[in-house]
């Protein structure tokens, strides 16, 4: 076991790699109640070609698989693990993005049975001809939840904008009609190629021994066997640097308009600290010009074209980036031009070295409030981790960042040909 | 289990929790007034006009810079109500220097601050700055309207205003929207002047504080006049209703969304609630309850179904997602449930697993200072005072006759339906 200490921060983790290659870290975190692990895959809705295991083809799966695995993965022969892990007072869940897939437990007693059925349950998959199409019910629904949800509808309409190809622009749950041809020989094949060990991380956090815990966790995994897994092979699309298209307009029965101006990063970092950092950068860049002390916010909230609605992120995985600005507002058209001048009229030599200093200051006191939360350090330990970088590099990475970074993201983000804005209007307007 | 000590600095009861377990320090500051038809929209338009600026941050983006300054202290307001009070909440968390390259003192800062948004906000002529109220109401107008874009919170919103008809209670915590136009920056700080005079004032601070330091710095920075402890106001009586109240509402919406109001008879002031934690933990709380059990796992009607409680007014209110086509459907298992619940049909396992999840989920809303200060703040709202070893020894003591007795005061009270256009009747494409 090894054990990295992060002085400034005062936190110690604890890391073993399993002998069939799942990568295990352990945070111990005195004076809280409660545990918090997840036990993630690297596999999410984008994964829709692979060369399943054993297999040499590339093969192409319907839409929504990922998340419909997640969900059928808790239910058992014997019954649902929400059950189990009731009985044992913990709260648990899942959740499946663009590129992974975590299932996670909460609980302030018996956290060594907790931590016992998450891996057990995670491990051990059942899928029944039955269970698969009692579980489109449920996810169709969820579906037309979604559909219906107008802040969705635009987050997901700027995607769609962005991207050609790129499986990012598909509906993480699919579609009722692309669910519909999952079978659970589909389901078991997904699984066997991303559910392997050596693709799968393990974070706990909370008041734990991490001695104790590693041991179990090790005892835990001899007992099973899996065959020897060679790494992934995921389908590489070929994705235009450019947008898909300049602009999309959803009608809906909504009464306020909302509006989320894309831009599109025509290339990432593929692994590292250069990945981190880039990220960090565009992250200070919005912040830098779309925060609430910026004078763009002011005016834009001044003139009425924003409310306490909008925000503005950005979002880095494996091979794409995107980032979205916006929220509700009275006039759709008037606030995609004005963020779009504002990124048009962008010029990191006017940039006010106090004031990036001032950002960065900001984002360091956000990262401080945010390792509060056992929630936020397992997702984005595990997410970091995941592409070859550490979440508790972000400090010295903020503090070391420089004009420099700033002004190549904008270079390669702020042009016309990486913008697309998509509105969700009044239907009959 | 967590070290609160309450002084009182004039009218304000400061609560200060000293624990290390946080990267940051936290400032709650809490106002409570019975919510009112004539005071709402003021009130909720009054924190964001506060938060908008001071004398000597006297713009937004003055003033969030300086948080910027602060190393990105946060400040926040919302609005909630309890039972039938109104309550105003700021908060601002500010990391605690410990863990930063520079020593500034930022927990006093924060303090001086938050004196400064209540106690010496911008002004102009004598009232607040035109400029800043004309923003805030708009962005209030907005507020209020979004509620009709997220179909799950217009359908929660809609239940209680039927539900609620003619109590207090049907009152939205953001106010009216007919309201907003008319106030004035006049009318508004005559409002403020009232509510800082009148309100009941809650400070929390949470952190790796000391508790004398803490009192000293608010001694000096908030002091205001004594004035009477307000008369609690009486929650308003039930109408006593003969019939189910059944309203169905048409929209463009894909999704039906069924939600259900009943009457518990109980509150957080009896002896029965922790009883009734145990009943809507059985019935509808969690993922192992009958609700999803039976809505969602057994007839894979909906991907949520489920209830909550409002305590302290002494509702449960069902919600879930349905295809408009599965109303009956659903409405019939929803309604087995509760029979289940009456007659007593429930396991000593379901009893066991529903009391080892709520002593967790208690226990993990400690771990939060958001989460510990909302806890505590029940204790303020009601008469009854529940120290937190209490809530896990009450909801241990809980039997299963005291759960039955619970259910058979609970009665439906009013049932709303938002469906789409085409009529309930047509089939609905999901195949269950």
């Amino acid at each position: 076991m090894e054990k990295r200490v992060y002085e400034t921060l005062q936190e110690a983790l604890f890391y073993e790699k399993m002998d069939n290659g799942l990568d295990v870290y352990i945070l111990p975190k005195k004076g809280f109640h409660k545990t918090y692990a997840t036990f993630t895959t690297n596999y999410g809705s984008v994964d829709n070609q692979f060369v399943p295991l054993g297999k040499s083809e590339m093969k192409r799966v319907p839409d929504g698989i990922a998340h419909f695995l997640e969900h059928k993965l808790f239910e058992k022969e014997d019954g649902d693990v929400f059950q189990q892990f009731s009985k044992q007072g913990a709260s648990a869940n899942a959740f499946t993005t663009f590129t992974r897939t975590a299932y996670l437990f909460s609980s302030t007693d018996n956290v060594e049975k907790n931590l016992e059925t998450l891996m057990d349950f995670v491990q051990t998959p059942y899928f029944s001809d039955k269970t698969v199409e009692k579980e489109k019910g449920i996810i169709g629904q969820e579906i037309r939840m979604y559909d219906d949800n107008p802040d969705w509808r635009v987050y997901f309409g700027a995607i769609e904008s962005m991207y050609h190809h790129h499986p990012v622009k598909i509906d993480i749950a699919g579609t009722i009609e692309s669910i519909a041809e999952i079978t659970k020989e589909l389901l078991y094949e997904c699984y066997e190629t991303f559910y392997h060990p050596s693709n799968m991380l393990l974070f706990v956090v909370g008041p734990v021994d991490e001695q104790k815990m590693m041991q179990q966790i090790r005892d835990n995994q001899a007992k099973k066997s899996f065959p020897q897994a060679p790494e992934v092979k995921r389908f590489v699309y070929e994705e235009p640097s450019g947008v898909a298209e300049k602009k999309k307009v959803i009608p809906m029965h909504v009464q306020t308009n909302k509006c989320f101006v894309g831009i599109k990063a025509p290339s990432v970092p593929n692994a590292g600290g250069q990945k981190l950092r880039h990220e960090l950068a565009f992250h200070v860049l919005l912040d830098y010009l779309f925060g609430k002390s910026s004078p763009h916010y002011e005016r834009l909230y001044r003139e009425g074209l924003i409310d306490d609605t909008f925000m503005y992120d950005y979002t880095e995985e494996r091979e794409f980036g995107f980032a979205l600005v916006g929220g509700d507002t009275r006039d759709a058209e008037r606030l995609a031009a004005e963020v779009q001048e504002v990124l048009r009229s962008f010029s990191a030599d006017a940039v006010q070295k106090d004031e990036l200093e001032r950002v960065k200051k900001k984002k360091m006191g956000a990262f401080l409030r945010a390792l509060n939360s056992p929630e936020y350090i397992a997702n984005q330990f595990t997410r970091y981790a995941f592409y070859g970088a550490s979440l508790f590099d972000i400090l010295p990475a903020l503090s070391s960042l420089a004009l420099d970074d700033i002004a190549a993201v904008a270079d390669s983000c702020f042009r016309d040909s990486q913008i697309a804005v998509c509105e969700v209007v009044p239907k009959g307007q | 289990m967590v070290d609160e000590k309450v002084t009182a600095v004039g009218p304000v009861r400061v609560h200060t929790i000293s624990t290390d377990k946080y990267k940051t320090n936290t400032l709650v500051w809490k106002m409570k007034a019975p919510l009112a038809k004539e005071t709402v929209t003021l009130r909720a338009l009054l924190p964001y006009v506060l938060q908008s600026g001071t004398v000597d941050y006297p713009s937004v983006k003055a003033l969030r810079t300086y948080l910027d300054e602060l190393y990105g202290a946060t400040l926040n307001v919302d609005l909630t109500k309890k039972g039938e009070d109104h309550i105003m909440t700021v908060r601002i968390d500010v990391a605690n220097e410990r863990f930063l390259p520079e020593q500034t003192p930022l927990l006093e800062k924060a303090l001086q601050l938050l004196a400064d948004l209540l106690f010496r906000p911008a002004l102009e002529g004598g009232r607040f700055v035109e400029d800043i109220v004309a923003r805030e109401k708009r962005a209030l107008s907005q507020r209020i309207q979004a509620v009709y874009d997220d179909k799950m919170r217009y359908a929660s919103m809609r239940l209680v205003q039927e539900m609620c008809k003619g109590e207090p209670y049907a009152l939205s915590p953001n106010g009216e929207l007919g309201d907003v136009d008319a106030i004035t920056a006049e009318q508004l700080y005559r409002y403020y002047e009232q509510a800082l005079a009148e309100d009941e004032l809650d400070l929390y601070v949470i952190g790796d504080v000391d508790e004398e330091t803490v009192l000293a710095a608010v001694k000096r920075r908030f002091s205001l006049p004594d004035r009477p402890q307000p008369a609690r106001a009486p929650l308003a009586p039930a109408k006593a209703r003969g019939e189910v109240n059944e309203v169905i509402e048409r929209q463009d919406v894909k999704q039906g969304k069924l939600n259900i109001g009943y009457r518990t008879n109980v509150t957080y002031e009896d002896d029965d609630y922790y009883a009734l934690q145990l009943f809507n933990g059985i019935f509808g709380g969690f993922s192992h309850s009958k609700l999803f059990i039976n809505v969602r796992e057994k007839a894979s009607l909906a991907y949520y179904a489920a209830s909550r409680l409002e305590s302290h007014k002494g509702l449960l209110l069902v919600m879930s997602g349905i295809e408009p086509a599965n109303y009956e459907k659903a409405r019939r298992i929803i309604d087995e449930q509760m029979q289940a619940m009456k007659n007593g049909d429930f396991t000593d396992e379901e009893m066991a697993q529903t009391k080892a999840v709520i002593r967790n989920q208690l226990l993990e809303t400690l771990d939060t200072p958001r989460g510990l200060v909302e806890v505590l703040y029940h204790n303020v709202v009601s008469t009854r005072k529940r120290p937190l070893d209490e809530w896990l020894a009450g909801t241990d003591g809980v039997m299963r006759e005291d759960v039955v007795r619970v259910a058979e005061k609970v009665a439906l009270d009013t049932v709303y339906f938002l469906t789409g256009m085409e009529g309930a009747t047509e089939d609905g494409k999901t195949g269950v």
